[in-house]
């Protein structure tokens, strides 16, 4: 295993600056049936083919609304789940299939900080030993003794290295996040992977947080793959935004090319949700907002082709026979429709047309939640 | 313009409040007046709410604007009369439509609940009961009210499920809450709220748990409804885009109080107190250029036992002790019956100016 790692990792080391490579990964859950012999009946097709690299130093955004496979993709990048299908390499090294022990030493590459700080934190230990854990169980030395290691950590995220002793529950929501993240730095990872870190916090407390990793970030070097639903958080943090449909990415992108030239139909019109915190701009922004009818299709029986036709305002035939490939419309900006959204659809009388149309599209009547 | 027509207004429509207290209070359609609520606690007495002062007209939308634990919800559930007697101590006035509902009996505010005021929980997977179907939980709404048979208030319900635009009403009235998806169960919830056409709606954090493209729905829908039944709608939120995309007037809450007070339009061009400054500052947005940092506010929202001395906020605001101004000893005061109120210690004229000179060139 040791050996055979090695010659993998001084051939296939490729002269990029990519720290992460995924592609064509997959994670599909069984849905078994029966009491004595569990048969599968289908599975839920979480990830479904999912490509895109992270560089080195960057932040990637992946943004999408629940269901669509962000969350399992971040925990197949660390290893959490066990993929189905596709290959992961994090620095030329192929991660994809390794065992819980070769794991260990890549844990101390890539890290994860949790959505909710409520559960993440193991409310039977104190800080200290939540914070220490990793050291301890990397027997990272620590020359001046592992206490020291964690007050450092915690004044690096901004706590009071007094608070060593203290136990979860006497800390407010956003300090437990900051918890959370001194866990994840504790190994000095190269890689970490955000779910969701701030959309538990309160708007305020949010703003510190975001703060905290972007200071986090240029002090040590970091990549981030940075998950959210919100929109707005993921334009301030990101270099680059992935947006993904029911396990696969429909779009990738520039941050500045994604919010500015939406592609994708699905894009533009989660762009178009997200509410103009403007009074005075309202009235324009809902006469020009793209409103989705009903909702996520199920990922147990995803449909044909292109996945998001059922809901879109351009799809033809050929998008419930074929599945749009991710194609690179412009420099570094790629996109899977067939129908991409042309420049004359972002101006509003084009929103408003593509509005109408939305509208027309009856709710798609089988959507129920997964089993 | 005011008085007269609107207490002719309301006379005309307002029937149905006859037999209730006799119409000594205020002309508005709803007026809360220094309302408090405080729970008291092994550890100290809570004060969740103290002293809160609001009015809204039918066909207007008032945003709540605060942080966890700044007494939004607690203020909801006040105005309906839905916390226990034995457990909280509930003073002030609440007048709806020229009846006092804080020192009605509980049986008179009873009859008012699901009626002429509802309202829509944030979370409706446990506000709904799981062992009872979609429908004859609106049907139960509904039957409470009106003396009809289930026939009559099924049908009702399914036409209220059309409404909310659930698909195939007809046939997904018999469905569990379970066997919606979260947005069709944040529908089912409104059109339970609304099945008996109340004239004050309250909402309480009613997209918080919902996706953008759902939110956007569901903030259409409460639009359209209220247009449609001209309802009072009280929106609370932590999320200003939320408020403004649906307010017409704004109330911003720090730690059971209001801190300002005014038209939605002016609390987002030229807010004047410190709290809401940071708040706009805490926000990233779409709709603008990437700043290089958000703007925090320091620290933690306060205890509501341990309330800071003076203007709650002192600890955390950056202008506080300014010129020799009394942030730590005296309580600043919302300015009473203008059109935009800030307690806030700073003088107007230097509010508008650090305003417009520090605060708006970095949001």
């Amino acid at each position: 295993m040791a050996s055979s790692t090695q010659t993998e990792r001084t051939a296939t080391r490729p002269a990029t600056d990519n720290l992460l490579e995924v592609s064509g990964l997959e994670k599909h859950f069984p849905i078994t049936r029966g009491a004595f012999v569990r048969r599968k009946v289908g599975a839920v097709h979480a990830v479904d083919g999912v490509d895109f690299s992270i560089r080195a130093g960057e932040t990637l955004g992946v943004v999408g609304e629940s269901g669509c496979g962000k969350s399992t993709t971040g925990r197949l990048v660390t290893r959490l789940l066990e993929p189905t299908g596709g290959k992961i390499t994090f620095e030329g090294r192929d991660i994809t299939h390794l065992s819980t022990g070769a794991m260990r030493d890549l844990r101390r590459d890539v890290q994860m900080i949790f959505q909710d700080p409520y559960s993440s934190l193991n409310p039977r230990h104190t800080v200290g030993t939540i914070v220490g854990a990793p050291l301890r169980v990397q027997k990272i030395p620590t020359p001046q003794g592992i206490k020291r290691a964690v007050q450092d950590l915690l004044e690096l995220v901004g706590l009071n290295p007094e608070h060593y002793n203290r136990y979860p529950h006497e800390f407010s929501g956003g300090q437990r996040q900051r918890i959370g993240i001194a866990r994840a730095l504790a190994l000095r990872p190269k890689l970490i992977v955000c779910d969701e870190p701030v959309s538990a916090l309160d708007v305020s407390i949010q703003a510190q947080v975001v703060n905290l990793l972007d200071d986090l970030q240029r002090e040590l070097n970091l990549t981030y793959m940075f998950i959210a639903h919100d929109l707005s958080v993921v334009k301030h943090i990101s270099d680059r935004v992935a947006v993904m449909y029911l396990g696969k990415i429909v779009e990738i992108a520039d941050r500045d090319a994604l919010y500015a030239t939406p592609f994708h139909p699905y894009t533009l019109a989660l762009l178009s949700a997200v509410p103009v915190p403007d009074p005075a701009r309202r009235d324009r922004a809902q006469r020009e907002r793209v409103l989705l009818t009903g909702d996520v299709p199920s990922p147990i029986d995803p449909p044909s082709g292109c996945r998001f036709r059922t809901r879109c305002w351009k799809a033809q035939d050929k998008c419930a026979q074929e599945v749009p490939p991710l194609r690179e419309l412009a420099s570094g900006h790629r996109v899977a429709c067939h129908f991409p959204v042309e420049e004359a659809e972002r101006t509003p009388q084009g929103r408003m047309a593509a509005q109408q149309a939305a509208a027309e599209i009856p709710p798609d009547n089988t959507a129920e939640p997964a089993l | 313009m005011k008085g007269v027509d609107m207490a002719t207004d309301l006379l005309a429509d307002g029937q149905s409040a006859s037999g209730g207290t006799a119409r000594s209070g205020p002309q508005t359609f709803l007026d809360v007046r220094d309302l408090r609520i405080h729970f008291p606690t092994d550890d100290g007495l809570v004060k969740a709410v103290d002293g809160l002062s609001f009015s809204l007209e039918r066909g207007r939308t008032l945003g709540i604007v605060g942080e966890s634990g700044s007494g939004k919800s607690v203020t909801s559930l006040g105005i309906l009369g839905l916390h226990r007697q034995s457990r909280a101590k509930v003073s002030g006035e609440v007048w709806l439509d020229g009846e006092e509902l804080i020192a009605a009996s509980a049986e008179r505010v009873r009859s008012l609940r699901g009626q002429r005021m509802s309202m829509i929980f944030q979370d409706p997977l446990t506000a709904m009961h799981p062992y009872f179907s979609v429908g004859a939980q609106i049907v139960e709404a509904y039957r409470v009210h009106h003396n009809v048979s289930k026939k009559v208030a099924r049908q009702h319900a399914i036409d209220m499920l059309g409404r909310v635009g659930i698909p195939q009403p007809a046939k997904r009235v018999d469905d569990y809450p379970h066997q919606f998806s979260g947005g069709m169960r944040q529908r089912a919830m409104i059109a339970m709220a609304l099945v008996n056409n109340p004239e004050l709606l309250i909402a309480d954090e009613p997209t918080t748990a919902l996706d953008v493209t759902v939110q956007a729905q569901i903030l259409d829908l409460i639009r359209d409804l209220q247009e449609e039944f001209q309802s009072a709608v009280i929106m609370i939120t932590h999320d200003l885009g939320v408020v403004a995309e649906l307010a017409d007037d704004i109330l911003v809450m720090y730690g059971g109080k209001s801190v300002e007070y005014g038209a939605a339009e002016t609390i987002f061009r030229r807010p004047e107190h410190p709290y809401a400054w940071g708040l706009l500052g805490s926000m990233p947005r779409v709709d603008r250029e990437v700043r290089e940092r958000l703007i925090p506010v320091k620290g933690t929202p306060p205890s509501l036992i341990n309330l800071p001395s003076g203007c709650a906020f002192h600890p955390r605001c950056p202008y506080e002790g300014r010129n020799g101004i009394p942030c730590r000893t005296q309580v600043p005061t919302l300015a009473e019956g203008s059109d935009h109120g800030v307690a806030c210690h700073i003088p107007p004229a230097d509010r508008q100016r650090i305003f417009s000179e520090d605060i708006a060139p970095a949001l």
